[in-house]
């Protein structure tokens, strides 16, 4: 990917849920391409499918850096042997809440929180940790959480 | 998960909301801890939304379990050292 500043400006971690709802794969790789385009180093954590929609869906790794698996990353972070400056949180169910509140607790970065599908705005409800929540009606259509998105600019935060 | 997967558990509620397996904990269990999440239990970092209630029955160990697509289990594990670790955490 051209364009990058060659310095980079923080790290950012992408912790993924489930990849049932169609919008988180294509938001994912949208957020990493604009994190990095802001000098912005972004790292996924998920579960193998989730990992895997990526990957495959980016095999010359234009915007894929370091992918991870989701417990080995709540290890490294909960032993204080890594750390992010930024975490985004992709939720659609009650798990979502729980690993988003489990960064805001072991992790020192800035929580976003992406909030999407059907019943986005009962768990939006739920969210009572700090952090910016980003939250939009998308399942099948990103479109209403990349405008989301691009209202907070989370990369130049 | 590991090895807590590979152990002699019992799933207690399934597909349950980290609040469900909170209040199932408090009103079945006299004896029960609230840990942060990243608490290490067996070789698992807890996740949760604080506090996260862990139940103790003798050598039972209740606690809840997460996974991104299937929710909150709420497992239930015998293990004699595990619980008498866990003792020495209550304030």
């Amino acid at each position: 990917m051209s364009g990058e500043p060659t310095t980079p400006l923080g790290t950012a971690l992408l912790v993924l849920g489930c990849p049932q709802v169609p919008v988180q794969t294509s938001i994912a790789l949208y957020l990493i391409n604009r994190l990095k385009k802001s000098g912005v180093v972004p790292v996924v954590a998920g579960n193998k499918s989730a990992n895997t929609l990526l990957v495959i869906a980016d095999p010359d790794r234009h915007y894929l850096g370091e992918v991870m698996d989701l417990d080995r990353a709540v290890a490294l972070i909960s032993e204080k042997k890594r750390d992010f400056d930024r975490c985004f949180v992709f939720i659609h169910n009650d798990a979502g809440i729980s690993y988003a509140a489990t960064m805001g607790a072991i992790s020192k970065a800035k929580i976003f929180i992406l909030i999407y599908g059907e019943h986005y705005d009962d768990l939006v409800k739920q969210v009572d940790f700090p952090c910016t929540i980003i939250a939009a009606k998308a399942v099948h259509n990103p479109m209403p959480l990349k405008k989301a998105i691009d209202e907070v600019k989370p990369w130049a935060a | 998960m590991g090895c807590v997967e590979s152990m002699n558990y019992e799933i207690l509620m399934r597909d349950a909301s980290f609040k469900e397996c909170r209040d199932y904990i408090k009103q079945h269990f006299k004896e029960f801890i609230d840990v942060q999440p990243g608490f290490k239990i067996f070789d698992v970092y807890l996740i949760g939304v604080p506090p996260i209630a862990i139940g103790l029955d003798a050598d039972f160990i209740v606690f809840p379990y997460t996974k991104p697509c299937h929710g909150t289990f709420l497992l239930r594990v015998e293990d004699t050292a595990e619980a008498a670790r866990l003792r020495t955490q209550k304030k």
